[in-house]
């Protein structure tokens, strides 16, 4: 199961430039969240501070408490653990070219030293069926590479190596961007099925994408929060003019 | 709304475009039916006959191509040549003859090919830790006021003139593998037999210390050129994953540039089974193949520098040449098992993202 995850006043800053400002949300266990706004407004930065990801470039830093579950993130646990603990899926699909489909899948586990063989196979199986994947992929797990795939299979396959770790939340940011429309409905499928289990926060340009997929929307801009609210509330009867601004397509 | 006027592009005043699909029968003249063309498209439309055509381009290509396979024949026939004398004397006995007698005129190439390939590898071996750890240091844990300076000195490492490498292995190594290193190798693994008395610090170990620190550079600055192009979302993967610094680095650095590494340290097994001036002056230039490493060896480059002047009579000079087709024959030995080895490693996911 999926745990929640709680965000007070959280800053973030690119060298000097302030990125984010005063984020408070709560991400409810169990759903997906969608987080949309125009190029440049936080969206990214907001999720990769989620798993401390930001971390990884030496000039961003952030402020602020994310707790997931009772774990303070940024306190109690160290960022690999965290990254563990918190999946992610990216833009651009990024498998490990140089290995097979079956170890793009068992990375993560073998990263974390598990090394039995039957139970590694059974999670391979199990996420690579999770990611919808299994049925394009059973018969040559070991004999393909997981760059030989197509672009929307790589997505899967990337879904499937976020799972395969068994993480409590799953961030995408925008994990359908660069997918034709039949593998990103397959995504939005993939979304729907795997919120019973995980919970999801997914970045995305696509409002009807939000609006399909997301219990929960949260509009940003300029690195503000400008609303967060039930997704059925944002596109029907947003309470910021912004909001309705930008979802009307009057700007952005 | 405003709606943003579309700016025209600069128009010519002069001459009639030239252009073939005027049609003929028409008596007025060209520029009072048609606009003037805008400059950009004027000055394209003239251009693009003045341009280097691709078929040529192509062929000289070709041509620059080509003469590589020119160069290495002549090479190959030059020194076959010249080496007749030799190959007629002795056969295929000059790669396994242990004696190099110029007074008899006994000729064998076997301790000159095992003190080349000896030396070499054991460079290899002793340099390829470093060169890989300095490169993956400076690319992804190294603070960014140090990157210059490592980068900078690296590369200065390589444009020492050998001559200079010889001459402080002489006065500074010799007497440390001498006085220091040597005893306590000899303490701790002389058991093995690689390392024992008598060592009088002119060795095939020394040779190979200084070889090491010469093809450090090749090896750790392209190595490092070729991790750097691994694309930053390689490591972002590892790192979602809840990868440490170093699993990153060998599960999305390492692995995605292994073909270009082996590649570096290819280049650097050439540059060390080629060296020669250097290794001339600490190798002891005595023709022996001993297990232990103190002791001296002859390389097939020394032996050439050293009594090329001195060879006198037509069948040494002879088999001086042959020692160098041998030295081409060992590169090319060696680089097709280096290539071998790529191939059987990376056998099964030949395919790559880029």
């Amino acid at each position: 199961m999926g745990v929640g995850i709680q965000v007070e006043n959280l800053n973030a800053w690119y060298g000097t430039t302030q990125s984010l400002w005063d984020i408070n949300l709560h991400i409810p266990a169990n759903h997906a969240t969608a987080l949309i706004g125009p190029s440049g407004c936080g969206k990214s930065t907001f999720v990769r501070c989620l798993n401390r990801m930001h971390e990884t470039n030496p000039i961003a830093r952030a402020e602020g408490v994310v707790r997931m579950g009772e774990i303070d993130i940024y306190k109690d646990a160290s960022p690999v653990e965290i990254r563990r603990r918190i999946g992610m899926v990216f833009q651009r699909p990024n498998p490990f070219p140089t290995m097979s489909i079956y170890d793009n899948v068992a990375s993560g586990l073998k990263l974390n030293g598990f090394r039995k063989k039957r139970v590694l196979d059974e999670v391979v199986e199990r996420s690579l069926r999770n990611a919808a994947l299994w049925d394009e992929v059973k018969d040559d797990l070991k004999k393909k590479s997981g760059a030989s795939l197509s672009g929307g299979q790589q997505q899967r396959l990337c879904i499937a190596r976020a799972l395969a770790v068994d993480p409590e939340v799953l961030l995408m940011d925008e994990p359908a961007s660069a997918l034709d429309p039949v593998s990103t409905a397959k995504i939005e499928d993939l979304i729907f099925k795997l919120k019973s289990q995980y919970t999801i926060v997914i970045v995305t340009h696509n409002m009807q994408q939000a609006a399909r997929v997301a219990e929960n929307t949260g509009f940003f801009l300029t690195g503000k929060l400008v609303e967060f609210a039930p997704t059925t509330k944002i596109f029907t009867n947003p309470s910021d003019k912004r909001t309705e601004d930008y979802i009307t397509g009057r700007f952005g | 709304m405003n709606e943003p006027k579309l700016i025209p592009m600069p128009q010519t005043v002069v001459t009639a475009p030239k252009m073939d699909a005027v049609p003929s029968g028409d008596a007025q003249p060209a520029q009072t039916r048609l606009a003037a063309p805008s400059v950009i498209r004027q000055f394209l439309n003239q251009k693009s006959s003045g341009r280097v055509p691709d078929g040529l381009f192509g062929g000289l290509m070709l041509i620059c191509a080509l003469s590589i396979f020119v160069i290495v024949l002549l090479i190959v026939f030059v020194l076959v040549r010249d080496s007749r004398l030799s190959l007629h004397a002795f056969g295929f006995k000059f790669f396994t003859g242990t004696v190099w007698d110029p007074v008899s005129g006994d000729f064998g190439a076997l301790p000159f090919i095992y003190g080349t390939v000896v030396s070499s590898l054991l460079a290899v071996a002793m340099s390829v830790p470093l060169a890989l750890l300095v490169a993956i240091f400076v690319l992804e844990i190294c603070p960014q006021f140090l990157r210059g300076p490592i980068s900078f000195l690296t590369e200065l490492l390589a444009a020492i003139p050998s001559v200079v490498y010889g001459l402080w292995g002489v006065f500074v190594l010799v007497p440390i593998i001498r006085d220091q290193v040597g005893p306590v190798l000899e303490k701790y693994l002389g058991w093995t037999g690689f390392f024992a008395e008598p060592n009088f610090g002119v060795s095939i170990f020394t040779a190979s210390v200084i070889l090491a620190i010469m093809i450090f550079p090749v090896i750790s600055s392209i190595s490092r050129d070729v991790m750097k192009v691994v694309p930053p979302s390689q490591r972002e993967a590892a790192l979602a994953l809840g990868a440490t610094r170093w699993e990153m680095i060998r599960i999305s650095v390492l692995r995605n540039s292994r073909i270009g590494i082996v590649g570096s340290v290819i280049l650097g097994l050439g540059r060390a089974l080629g060296e020669t001036m250097a290794v001339t002056m600490v190798i002891g230039n005595h023709p022996d193949m001993m297990k232990n490493l103190f002791a001296p060896g002859y390389t097939l480059a020394s032996v050439i520098a050293n009594e090329f002047t001195e060879a006198t009579g037509d069948l040494y000079l002879s088999a001086l040449i042959e020692i160098g087709l041998a030295l081409f024959l060992v590169t090319i030995v060696v680089n097709a098992i280096a290539r071998l080895l790529v191939w059987a490693v990376t056998r099964g996911n030949a395919a790559r993202a880029h």
